[in-house]
């Protein structure tokens, strides 16, 4: 849930809790997506990529979350408690197990640090470290940092339609208009009526594909609907991929602006 | 018969001389370099086996599959246990526990935040324990270029490229940050107790080695290992050896497509060191064929020349009624001489001047500033048992060969015109 960090952070407003901006977690509310719905298949794709950006909501929100990542030689749980505010703040501290217990991470904008209770350090993750796994999950650092509104980075294109979770689904082509993304392509199924992302396809520049999600649960939430479980997948990777569970969400946490600093950290 | 032509030999130097010198420098320089291939091949193995292979790894099936990663979530676990039984099933070996790994180095300055990182690989072995072998393997003791020998636990060394661009000292803090065997973030601050110097790039400028303990500790490996090294005790690299053994454990652990059951390679297995073993083994024939052909034609010209300086001689023996067939032994069985002579000089010579490059060495460093594979500083020849024999291969041959090339001229002398021949 490290993504919880940085995605949790643009949460509802982007729509993507834990696993990227726009996937996991999408959150779309659900009056106002019932309103959306009658007109939706006449929207033009670029539109549709509008209204899940729409799906941002900033604010605050405060989220429990489970991690349980199934790699080649177990499955661990990993439990989270993120605080996060608008699209680009975000503070994350590790519940359980023992191990990862006391382990704090923050993201205000495009910065990420980390501490660890064992070393009493402050560490910076930049450079070829934001490629890592998170916590050993097909989750990476890059992925969890990522935060722009997908319209400002992506051109859609219709690329069919399928029913996902019993919800019928446009599926869009995404393609880069900008150079420093992490993925050149996306396929995204979209709830047409919810706005919700329910499944994705990530690619690389070469055509590969690099990794998959796909929602397991959507439940609504104060009034919004959430994705509270989905499967997130490096296909590279050896394992059965990472699977995220939203245990709760405050939608109305006061958060106090000094838990967004690096004095933070080691409280 | 023998005493006559030995005695003819020595009488006339202008028959030995050059024959002589001939196979002599040639089995002294065939002698040596055998000695120095041979050398040179035991080094590297060596080299390698101690830094990275063994003459012998248990690994998962899984690590074996992409050994270059050195993937710690497929490492062994009941580590102790595996050492335990390897000791014991195989006597005449020693065996120990490694780990590999990469990660980075973190420095922090004053405030405790990062400083300066760069990026290491991690080599965890015993290196605490009174006595280990660990230490000379590896070779830290004689690398160290400032600070000392991890003395406790905490204690890592780095190489002398990394020291400097993250300006650590002996004393300086640093923590490593890396991942577990379970993937997660791994963190632990360590002392740096010394600064080493290898001599290879790649090395210096990201090595890191600190006591296997720690590293279980910090990756969250406890009783794992990401390799058990084996090695030959009671005797050096063999192959016929190593692969006995190894063909003797993968039988008893049977196929399996766990890939973590364990299975052990052999040192020609791991890091292409089987094509370069094989590539020693070609220029080893080479170098006898070469010295082989080459003193070949030197002693036929030889023979030639003599053939002519005894035209007279072979006529009169000819014309006594000597067979051109006991002519033409008579100086083979010279050529026999002259090459045992030659050979016995030659690999005298070579002999000493392998054991003294065997005992000494040639500094190499200077041409390994910017090395990206690990090769000793110091070649070193070999003498082995057969370089006391290799030498009679070109020696006997080349002499033999000339003589029956030049001697075949004797079939060619008409008796019918010897005296003519004689009388001019």
């Amino acid at each position: 849930m490290k993504r919880n960090l940085s995605q949790a952070a643009s949460l509802l407003g982007i729509g993507l809790l834990a696993i990227g901006s726009h996937v996991f977690f999408a959150a779309a509310r659900s009056l106002h997506a019932g309103m959306i719905a009658p007109g939706q298949a006449a929207l033009a794709p670029a539109a549709v990529l509008e209204k899940i950006d729409d799906n941002a909501v900033p604010g605050s929100k405060i989220m429990v979350s489970a991690m349980t990542i199934h790699s080649r030689r177990n499955s661990r749980t990993i439990k989270s408690k993120s605080w996060i505010e608008g699209e680009n703040k975000a503070f994350t501290e590790y519940l359980e197990p023992p191990r990862e217990k006391g382990i704090k991470m923050l993201k205000l904008g495009d910065q990420l640090w980390t501490y660890t209770p064992a070393t009493d350090r402050i560490i910076g993750i930049s450079g070829n470290m934001l490629r890592q796994s998170v916590m050993g999950s097909d989750l990476s650092y890059e992925d969890m940092m990522e935060n722009r509104k997908w319209s400002t980075i992506y051109a859609a294109t219709d690329d069919g339609a399928e029913t996902v979770l019993a919800r019928p689904c446009r599926i869009l082509k995404l393609t880069a208009t900008v150079p420093d993304v992490a993925y050149q392509v996306r396929r995204i199924w979209v709830d047409t009526s919810r706005f919700l992302v329910l499944k994705e396809e990530r690619y690389g520049k070469s055509g590969r594909l690099l990794k998959t999600l796909e929602v397991k649960e959507v439940k609504q939430m104060d009034g919004r609907w959430i994705q509270t479980q989905a499967l997130f997948r490096d296909v590279l990777k050896e394992g059965d991929g990472t699977e995220f569970i939203i245990e709760s969400v405050d939608f109305e946490a006061k958060i106090p602006e000094a838990l967004f600093s690096k004095a933070a950290l080691r409280k | 018969m023998i005493r006559f032509l030995f005695k003819g030999l020595v009488r006339d130097r202008s028959r030995i001389l050059l024959p002589f010198l001939t196979v002599a420098i040639g089995v002294f320089l065939t002698v040596f370099m055998y000695c120095y291939i041979k050398g040179a091949e035991n080094q590297i193995v060596e080299f390698n086996a101690d830094l990275l292979t063994g003459h012998l790894k248990v690994m998962t099936k899984g690590c074996a599959a992409d050994a270059n990663a050195a993937p710690n979530d497929l490492a062994l676990t009941g580590a102790r246990k595996l050492v335990t039984e390897l000791r014991a099933d195989f006597p005449g070996t020693d065996w120990t526990p490694r780990i590999r790994f990469g990660g980075l180095l973190d420095v922090p300055d004053e405030a405790g935040e990062t400083k300066a990182q760069g990026t290491v690989i991690g080599t965890a072995a015993d290196i605490l324990t009174p006595g280990s072998a660990e230490i000379r393997r590896l070779g830290i003791a004689k690398s160290i270029v400032k600070g000392r020998l991890p003395e406790k636990s905490g204690e890592i060394l780095v190489g002398e490229i990394l020291a400097d661009r993250l300006k650590l000292e002996p004393g300086g803090q640093a923590t490593l940050i890396s991942s577990t065997m379970n993937g997660s973030m791994a963190t632990a601050n360590f002392t740096v107790a010394g600064v080493v110097r290898y001599g290879v790039r790649a090395l210096d400028r990201m090595g890191l080695v600190l006591d296997i303990t720690d590293a279980q500790s910090v990756l969250d490996m406890e009783d794992a290992a990401g390799e058990i090294l084996g090695w030959r005790t009671d005797g050096p690299y063999e192959r016929g050896f190593v692969e006995g053994i190894a063909a003797r454990f993968n039988d008893q652990a049977g196929p399996s497509g766990d890939e973590f059951a364990p299975v052990m390679k052999t040192l020609r297995e791991q890091s292409d060191l089987a094509a370069m073993l094989d590539q020693f083994g070609a220029v080893e024939g080479a170098v006898l064929s070469i010295f082989i052909l080459a003193m070949s034609l030197v002693l036929w010209n030889a023979g030639l020349i003599g053939s002519l300086r005894r035209y007279g001689e072979i006529g009169v023996r000819l014309a006594l009624g000597e067979p051109k067939g006991g002519v033409y032994r008579s100086m083979l069985a010279e050529a026999v001489m002259v090459g045992v002579l030659g050979t016995i000089a030659g690999t005298v010579l070579g002999l000493a001047l392998s054991y003294y490059l065997q005992a000494h060495g040639i500094n190499i460093s200077g041409f390994m500033k910017n090395a990206a594979v690990m090769l000793p500083s110091h070649l070193r020849s070999r003498v082995t048992p057969a370089a006391y024999f290799i030498g009679f291969i070109p020696g006997m041959l080349s002499t033999l060969i000339g003589t029956a090339i030049a001697g075949r001229g004797i079939y060619k002398r008409s008796t019918a015109s010897l005296f003519k021949e004689l009388e001019t």
